[in-house]
């Protein structure tokens, strides 16, 4: 039933898992917040990937009208749109103030 | 009854005037002035004899009732306002009235102040024709016959002290009228303090009557008094009448308070003539014999009355023995024979006080006048020294001055004898041997009356000229209208002691029936005390009872003695000055130079005064009186009241400073800062977690996630 050319629910995981580690990775270590923004978009889309594979291998069994964990995806996607409009506003802000985009060159929020 | 009736108009008549010349005598001229001013007090004067004679008709057939005449009550129950408990514990029905009294006492004095005021308003017109201020002085002397005429007639002591006040103000006024002279103001302020320390007693006299008495209606206070409820020398009796006595004082220029009188000569010599000799002082007088029925219940205050009257007429006399000045000698003179009247009312004898009030009145305001005609004669020249032989040259001055002089040196039959004569045997027929001193010290003061009287008339009017070419060349009798009022008084000198004539030399003329016209008029208002005394102090004071009982002779004998005290008067001024020439000895300062120096300077009295009570004077390095009470309160008050401000700021200040230290250590410090200081030292090692960067946050979250997710799956 599972050819080795199937790509099944484990293939999605892994793949989430592989996007979601590189947005991990992205976030922690680059310096240009739009990289880290984008690699917070990274890590939203292996969640959707993670919730729509889940979604898929719920309607293998529940049959083809068990859809509705593909809603959750959208939701996710509404929320990094979101997300993304917040954090370029605050980051327009940050840049008119300190004309960098560096995010290791703001350190002013401690004690 | 048209007179009576309307009687409220005799004091409003001059108050008219004086409200004129204060809205419109700037503009006025000269002879407007004086038709104004002296046609009021003549209008006045004709109304008050029309309501004297209507009053005598009607007193006959009303019983001698004191008439009264309310025109509005003025305060009192009545209206709500003045609601208080006599002394018994009884309410008292308290009214205050402008209210008007006529009888026999107040028409006395009725007719002599407006017929003398009269008599120097016209006077005036020639004395004052060169003077300045020419609407002022008639204006105040309107105001000062208003005032007076208030005080007579009103019916209860408070009106009465209305008019009391006002004519102490308008004496202060035209003593003050030469304002510009220092010492002409300040003889006004001195007659006005000196006033003050009597009026205070007044007031205080009449707190205890209306206290007392419930009222300080004459009518009611008189039925009181006589109603038998107070005993003879009840003690608030005593203290209200010699409160009132102190007023007296004050006004009438009786020892200790008579100082102001002399220096009151600064004013213009018609006001002296008016105010200080004929009617003002005498408002004492008449104050007095209006209380008769409060002073007959307090003995003490006769005594006192009698005694104090007594050393004032020897005491001023004395003084008036060496005075220089033409216008002293006769304030002295003043105030000697004010003595004489309070002698006469201590004895008892109110009738007699009085009728040496009414005689007083011509003879003095005669020699006043006649200062003033021959000041006005001498270009202005008061010191005696300076004249001489002025007889010849100003006739009509020295005849009436002559009859004066008679008249209060108590020459028979001038009105001086009359009264004088009478207040004296009055003193004797008291009885009690203590009260024959009286009579000695009255007999001596009727001695130095005549010897001071009659050394004036010879310094002035006999004797060498004296004065400076230039003076003798100006020498002129006065004009008519001050001889005419000086030839009116003479007449009344001569022959007003003929309405008191003594019963007992009628007698000796075969005369019988009542001959003492005055003081028969009087008994209505004095007769009523005689009963009281007779039975409760028998032997003292009763002299109006006691008259027919001493014998006819020894009243010819003192009459006798005191007539023959006033011829040595006369004769030893006579001897001694009537060729006085430039440089002449005062027989005194020959006799005795201390003595004459004491009485020259007035016993010292004022100097004593400065000592004691004024403070002028440093007595011994130490300020008393009225200017060291001010520098003893002003050191007061710097150091004491200041001292306990000032160490109560201290106090406060020391108070602040050890509370802001207990706040700025112990509650700031220990209180608030505390916490805060333990929260930033415990803050050192937690912020070392914190160091801004936000990757190195979420390091720490990724890695604690792993930590987690680790621990759960291989727990």
């Amino acid at each position: 039933m599972h050819a080795m050319t199937d790509i099944s629910t484990l293939h999605y995981l892994v793949l989430g898992a592989a996007l979601f580690l590189l947005g991990v990775i992205g976030v922690l270590t680059r310096r240009n917040v739009v990289i880290v923004l984008m690699s917070i978009e990274l890590i939203l889309n292996a969640v959707n990937l993670n919730l729509v594979a889940f979604s898929r291998y719920w309607q293998s069994i529940h049959g083809p009208s068990a859809l509705h964990g593909q809603v959750f995806a959208i939701f996710v996607i509404t929320d990094a749109a979101a997300e993304a409009a917040v954090g370029l506003g605050i980051l327009i802000a940050f840049f008119r103030n300190k004309e960098t985009v560096n995010v290791d060159e703001v350190n002013l929020l401690k004690w | 009854m048209l007179f009576l009736d309307h009687i409220y108009l005799i004091p409003l008549l001059p108050a008219f005037g004086a409200a004129f010349m204060f809205f419109f005598g700037r503009k006025l001229t000269k002879q407007t002035v004086s038709a104004v001013c002296v046609g009021v007090v003549v209008l006045a004067f004709l109304f008050a004899c029309g309501a004297v004679l209507q009053y005598n008709v009607w007193a006959g057939a009303n019983n001698h009732q004191p008439f009264q005449k309310i025109v509005y009550t003025w305060l009192g129950t009545d209206t709500g306002h003045l609601n208080f408990f006599k002394q018994d514990g009884s309410a008292a029905n308290f009214q205050i009235d402008a209210g008007f009294l006529l009888d026999p006492l107040s028409a006395i004095w009725l007719l002599f102040v407006t017929g003398v005021g009269m008599l120097i308003h016209i006077y005036s017109i020639g004395y004052m024709a060169h003077e300045g201020g020419y609407y002022r002085f008639f204006g105040y002397l309107n105001l000062f016959m208003f005032s007076m005429l208030t005080l007579i007639l009103a019916n209860n002591y408070a009106l009465m002290f209305v008019g009391w006040e006002g004519v102490g103000l308008c004496s202060y006024l035209l003593i003050g009228f030469y304002f510009h002279r220092k010492s002409a103001s300040d003889a006004a302020n001195k007659a006005f303090i000196v006033n003050r320390i009597g009026d205070a007693g007044f007031i205080l006299g009449m707190f205890f009557i209306a206290w007392l008495m419930g009222s300080l209606r004459y009518v009611d206070v008189n039925a009181a008094a006589r109603s038998g409820h107070f005993q003879i020398g009840d003690p608030l009796i005593t203290a209200a009448t010699l409160l009132l006595f102190v007023g007296a004082c004050g006004k009438s220029a009786q020892l200790p308070l008579y100082v102001w009188l002399p220096d009151a000569m600064e004013g213009p010599t018609p006001v002296s003539a008016l105010i200080h000799a004929a009617t003002m002082v005498t408002a004492g007088v008449y104050m007095v014999a209006r209380s008769n029925a409060l002073f007959v219940l307090a003995p003490t205050s006769m005594k006192t009355v009698a005694i104090v009257g007594a050393l004032t007429a020897i005491f001023a006399a004395s003084i008036g023995l060496v005075q220089n000045d033409i216008k002293r000698v006769l304030a002295y003179s003043t105030v000697s024979q004010l003595g004489y009247m309070f002698l006469a009312l201590g004895v008892g004898a109110f009738a007699a006080g009085v009728f040496h009030v009414f005689t007083h009145a011509f003879f003095k305001a005669l020699l006043f006048l006649g200062a003033g005609s021959v000041i006005h004669a001498m270009s202005g020249e008061q010191d005696m020294r300076n004249m001489g032989d002025l007889r010849n040259r100003i006739p009509t001055t020295y005849w009436t001055m002559f009859i004066a002089t008679l008249a209060i040196a108590g020459i028979p039959p001038f009105a001086g004898f009359f009264s004088k004569d009478e207040i004296l045997w009055q003193s004797w027929a008291t009885e009690s041997v203590a009260y024959h001193l009286l009579w000695y010290i009255g007999y001596a003061t009727a001695f130095m009356t005549a010897f001071y009287m009659f050394r004036l008339i010879y310094l002035t009017f006999w004797s060498k000229p004296r004065m400076s070419h230039d003076v003798e060349h100006h020498i002129h009798e006065s004009p008519a209208s001050m001889t005419m009022p000086l030839v009116v008084l003479a007449v009344m000198s001569l022959f007003a002691g003929f309405l008191g004539f003594p019963q007992s030399l009628a007698r000796l003329v075969g005369i019988h029936g009542e001959t003492n016209r005055f003081e028969a008029y009087l008994a209505p208002v004095f007769a009523k005390e005689a009963p009281v005394f007779a039975k409760e102090e028998p032997g003292q004071l009763a002299a109006g009872t006691k008259e027919e009982e001493k014998s006819s002779g020894t009243e010819y004998l003192l009459m006798f003695l005191s007539v023959g005290a006033a011829a040595f008067g006369w004769y030893m001024a006579g001897r001694s000055y009537r060729e006085a020439d430039k440089g002449y000895v005062e027989p005194i300062n020959a006799l005795s130079p201390p003595v004459y120096n004491t009485l020259l300077n007035k016993y010292y009295v004022d100097e004593g005064y400065d000592y004691v009570f004024t403070g002028r004077r440093k007595l011994g390095g130490v300020r008393l009186g009225a200017m060291g009470l001010g520098e003893a309160s002003s050191w007061f008050d710097a150091n004491v009241v200041d001292g306990a401000v000032n160490a109560s700021g201290w106090l406060t200040r020391v108070v602040a400073s050890l509370s802001s230290w207990w706040d700025k250590w112990i509650i700031d410090g220990v209180g608030v800062n505390g916490p805060a200081i333990l929260a930033r030292m415990l803050s050192y090692p937690a912020r070392l977690l914190e160091w801004g960067l936000v990757q190195w946050y979420a390091l720490v979250m990724t890695a604690g996630l792993v930590g987690f997710v680790f621990y759960y799956v291989y727990h």
